[in-house]
């Protein structure tokens, strides 16, 4: 479904990141791994991509720095000649309730994960310009539509990565670049391990289908949004999160 | 030189805007005379950092309205 094409999936080393890499390059896209941190983990993405006869590389770089996006999309298209894909799936967070939220959490939050898609977006809009195709992938989160106690940073950062989607998704149309954004609602992976059983079960009556989703039912979406057959959809939010919103 | 540069200018406009050479002029707007809107206005710019090697700031971008405009800013600025 996407041989040829060349994706860049920030935040790619672990958790949903990773499900979308390996899912994207058993379609038969090159990909470009790129890691804050931790390096060993974009290697094993690495590794396990190559396992499945695919071609990748893992590029180090912050996406709160524009500098950094500018890198990381030069990488890409150095290494395979052209960018088609641009998954902006980075992402952390610092919850804490309101009142005990410190400035530093609300801005660190807000960087990576609302300024880093402005970032990479910029970044990857000349080569899709250029090319006169593109597809770029926001991750959000149901908490994004409905609102999360103990997240406001990442709820709000989430919202507004909606808002610029459909900016974006408006502002790019002419160039046959489609924007569109996959929230997520509660998948199994490093960051949702951190949560009680308490809370879980109190979760598990939110969703209609009972249960976690899991990181490939992310990636799988990523994977049709961008291939060709999804050329006709641009702006468009969806959810993969077993019915809790509707 | 300049007339070098309006030439190359000129062609690059009318391959990007699909416009006839005859209407490329120096006191021609791209917004209202060559038809562009504020993203070809972009992507003008882009290519000619391409063919001119050379980096136009965005502020300086924002500045840009007619073909002069262009000539002028790479005459001063090669």
């Amino acid at each position: 479904m996407l041989s040829g094409k060349v994706a860049l999936v920030t935040g790619g080393s672990r958790g949903i990141g990773r499900a979308i890499c390996l899912e994207l390059a058993k379609q038969g896209a090159k990909i470009v791994v790129n890691y804050a941190g931790s390096q060993g983990a974009a290697e094993e993405t690495v590794n396990g991509i190559k396992a499945l006869g695919g071609d990748a590389i893992a590029v180090q770089g912050d996406v709160a720095s524009y500098e950094d996006a500018e890198k990381m999309v030069a990488a890409t298209v150095e290494a395979f000649g052209r960018i088609d894909i641009l998954v902006n799936n980075a992402g952390i967070t610092r919850d804490n309730l309101l009142m005990r939220m410190k400035e530093e959490d609300w801005d660190a939050v807000i960087n990576t994960n609302l300024k880093g898609v402005f970032n990479c977006t910029k970044a990857v809009s000349r080569p899709m310009m250029k090319q006169r195709s593109g597809r770029i992938i926001n991750i959000t989160s149901v908490v994004g539509q409905i609102g999360n106690p103990g997240q406001a940073n990442y709820v709000s950062a989430k919202a507004g990565v909606i808002g610029l989607t459909k900016s974006n998704a408006k502002e790019l149309a002419s160039r046959n670049i489609t924007v569109n954004a996959i929230a997520p609602g509660y998948i199994e992976t490093e960051m949702t391990d951190k949560l009680g059983d308490e809370i879980k079960t109190k979760l598990f009556e939110a969703i209609p289908l009972g249960r976690m989703g899991q990181p490939e039912d992310i990636a799988n979406l990523v994977a049709f949004l961008g291939s060709d057959k999804a050329a006709y959809i641009t702006g468009q939010i969806m959810n993969v999160d077993g019915g809790m919103v509707m | 030189m300049s007339t070098d540069i309006f030439a190359r200018v000129t062609n690059i406009i009318v391959e990007r805007l699909g416009v006839e050479e005859g209407q490329v002029k120096l006191e021609s707007s791209f917004k209202e005379d060559l038809g562009a809107d504020s993203l070809d206005v972009v992507e003008l710019v882009m290519e000619l950092e391409d063919e001119f090697d050379m980096e136009i700031s965005d502020e300086d971008a924002e500045k840009i309205n007619t073909v002069g405009d262009v000539v002028t800013y790479i005459t001063s600025n090669k």
